[in-house]
């Protein structure tokens, strides 16, 4: 008898400070310490990211001298100029294309580099990087000279096959292909890098069951590697497809969106109308609109990484 | 269903020859286990079998036919390995169902096989899952699966049951030896597990440094190994070597163990050793359990010693006692009443009716 009344004391008196008690578990939850550890970093990022991005929001909204709110009118305004959906329409294609020329080469390139063995691959993966980690701006200005049209090595070099000269920047369909071009060229190797990482990550015994299994080659690849490397892909195409679809240097300092608006991107076009033109809520509105389609895009590919998530 | 035979078959990497000239014939429906220590060549025996590795030299057939220069794909071999090679992204029937889909299989007929293989296996429960989703004897059992439904002709297992806690590694270990009774397919088994290639084997191959040391049945290779290494390798706890020499007592050949231990050898065993120099240095193998308590009826051949115990290993079914003779650690196996003790001086008898005489300089039994 005597140890129920014990029991049932104990009992009331824990009843009682519940509240605290509760407290007390959730500061004593790993997450909630983990979201106060990171807090400093996340208030940093809010200041940084998100003042900037609803800043936007309010200045698309203001007339042209900054002085009257005018609503949506700029987003109405822009949906009738021709210009603005010939430049959504190019930045589409800039991205795609650039892209997936990106990751085919990329993944190509990783299969080789894979294949060469122990120290020379270590010298061909620091060389293959060497695009990615010159600032583009510096580059770009060398691939400036390559496209020259009159004493340029591309040009010099065609005309011994009597081809040219080619007017790689003052023609639409080359200047579009030359700053795709100069993309790929820059942003191939973070392909190579990633897709290398991934690969080296497949264990080999997957390859020696699938070739007594009867796999060839290509079987190999589209079975084991492609599957195994799902993830890697999908995350490595969307970081690309953002960077490459707000992509500014390579464009600005080529063409500066020439021959006539023909390369214009997002960003590039959002400078000439914004600061250029000095029309600053016009570019806002321009630059705004990368984040839906970008979004859509985000949603589409992670959704998928997340499903997939917990297979391997 | 076929034989396998390797003839002088080499490995060379760079300047190391991991596998030095094995020859060896592995007939029908036969389970043949290779054995040694890492680094013996037998995995790569089993992997140059597979096609997974070039040979440098010699032939190896399958089904009589040469298939040196033929891709693994096209020697109709089925592999389990080690960490089971499943395809992660893959659910266990797809797993099992890889070889027969990429062989353009009709549909109906892979699926009863897969269903076939999952109920023998015991995993029809778990035909829908992802390879993560199983514990590791359910994982082993899928790559025996993806093994069976292909209906090789060779079934090769590179140390299948490393990975596995003691208690599992025995219970697939019967697992293995049942499915290898119902589907009869030739079989090469890698392990570095004595007690493995003992009980699963039809034929043992004792390899060390890239040779053979001796191929036999699993008694064979206990009662008469040919080898030191052998004599050493298979038994557990191992063969005791003391350093002996054998001398003429009386008429009668006495094996001399150290200045005061010195017994005559049953007449069987003296008449098969009486044409050796007395002067040779020879080793005396005797295994733990021929090293026994005394006690009062003791048979011919049996002859005691005292000795003082230094541990004493108590293990329920028996004692394990050790001991030293002239600095040579000694282990034997006692009755758990014999009254062994850490430190306490026994009486303990060995069974010459069953000694090893062993060249110590080549390593032959002789």
């Amino acid at each position: 008898m005597a140890d129920v009344v014990v029991e049932q004391g104990r009992l009331a008196r824990a009843a009682s400070p519940r509240k605290r008690a509760s407290l007390r578990h959730a500061m004593g939850r790993k997450s909630t310490v983990a979201f106060f550890l990171t807090l400093p970093l996340i208030l940093l990022i809010a200041l940084l990211v998100l003042y900037p991005a609803f800043y936007s929001v309010y200045l698309a909204t203001l007339n042209k001298a900054m002085t009257k709110f005018v609503g949506l009118s700029n987003f109405t305004f822009l949906f009738k100029r021709e210009t603005f959906w010939m430049v959504v329409r190019q930045s589409c294609i800039f991205a795609i294309t650039a892209v997936v020329f990106k990751a085919l080469i990329g993944f190509i390139v990783a299969h080789f580099v894979h294949n060469i063995p122990g120290k020379k691959q270590r010298k061909w993966r620091g060389m293959l990087l060497v695009p990615w980690v010159i600032p583009p701006a510096m580059s770009t200005l060398a691939w400036l000279w390559l496209f020259d049209p009159s004493y340029s090595a591309f040009n010099y070099t065609l005309s011994f096959f009597g081809i040219g000269p080619i007017p790689w920047l003052g023609d639409t369909f080359w200047a579009r292909f030359s700053v795709i071009l100069v993309n790929v060229w820059y942003g191939a190797p973070f392909f190579l890098i990633m897709y290398l990482a991934a690969l080296k990550s497949v264990p080999d015994q997957l390859y020696e069951a699938a070739a007594i299994d009867g796999a060839n080659w290509w079987q190999k690849i589209w079975h084991i590697t492609l599957p195994m490397m799902r993830n890697i892909i999908a995350i490595t195409t969307l970081f690309s497809l953002i960077v490459t679809f707000a992509n500014f240097d390579i464009v600005r300092i080529l063409t500066s969106g020439g021959p006539l608006d023909r390369t214009h991107l997002f960003a590039t076009w959002a400078f000439q109308v914004g600061i250029q033109s000095s029309d600053i809520p016009l570019g806002a509105c321009v630059s705004l609109f990368m984040v839906p389609i970008l979004a859509v895009a985000a949603v589409f590919i992670l959704r998928d990484v997340n499903k997939r998530g917990n297979e391997a | 269903m076929a034989e396998v035979a390797l003839r002088k078959v080499i490995k060379r990497y760079d300047d190391v020859e991991a596998v030095r000239g094995i020859d060896l014939d592995i007939s029908d429906h036969e389970f043949i286990v290779l054995v040694g220590p890492s680094g013996c060549g037998k995995s790569t025996t089993l992997r140059m079998i597979a096609g997974l590795e070039d040979i440098t030299d010699g032939d190896i057939m399958i089904g009589g036919d040469v298939v040196n220069d033929v891709p693994p794909k096209d020697r109709d071999i089925a592999m389990v390995f080690q960490n089971y090679a499943l395809y992660p992204h893959m659910t266990v029937a797809e797993n099992m169902s890889f070889g027969l889909r990429l062989k353009h299989y009709p549909k109906a007929e892979i699926k009863a096989r897969v269903t076939e293989a999952a109920r023998l296996l015991d995993i029809t429960d778990l035909i829908d899952r992802k390879p993560k989703q199983l514990s590791g004897g359910q994982r082993q059992r899928v790559a025996m699966g993806r093994a069976i439904v292909r209906n090789p002709k060779v079934f090769l297992f590179d140390e299948p049951l490393s990975n596995l806690d003691a208690k599992l590694r025995v219970q697939m270990r019967i697992e293995i030896k049942k499915v290898h009774q119902k589907v009869r397919t030739t079989t090469v088994y890698v392990t570095h597990d004595q007690v493995e290639a003992m009980t699963l084997a039809d034929r043992v191959v004792v390899m060390n440094k890239g040779r053979i040391e001796q191929i036999g049945t699993p008694n064979e290779l206990y009662h008469k190994p040919a080898t030191r290494f052998v004599a050493g390798f298979i038994g557990s706890p191992a063969m005791n070597f003391i350093p002996c020499r054998l001398e003429d007592v009386g008429g009668k050949l006495n094996v001399r163990l150290t200045d005061r231990i010195s017994f005559p050898l049953p007449p069987a065993r003296a008449a098969r050793y009486s044409v050796l120099p007395r002067t040779e240095n020879l080793l005396l193998g005797i295994r733990p359990e021929h090293l026994t308590e005394s006690n009062a009826h003791l048979e011919p051949g049996v002859e005691t010693f005292d000795t003082v115990l230094d541990v004493t290993e108590p293990m329920g079914m028996e004692t394990l006692v050790y001991f030293g003779l002239e600095g040579t650690p000694i282990c034997g196996r006692v009755d758990p009443n014999a009254g062994a003790k850490d430190g306490a001086p026994m009486r303990l008898a060995m069974d010459l009716n069953n000694m090893h005489l062993l060249n110590e300089a080549t390593g032959a039994v002789l």
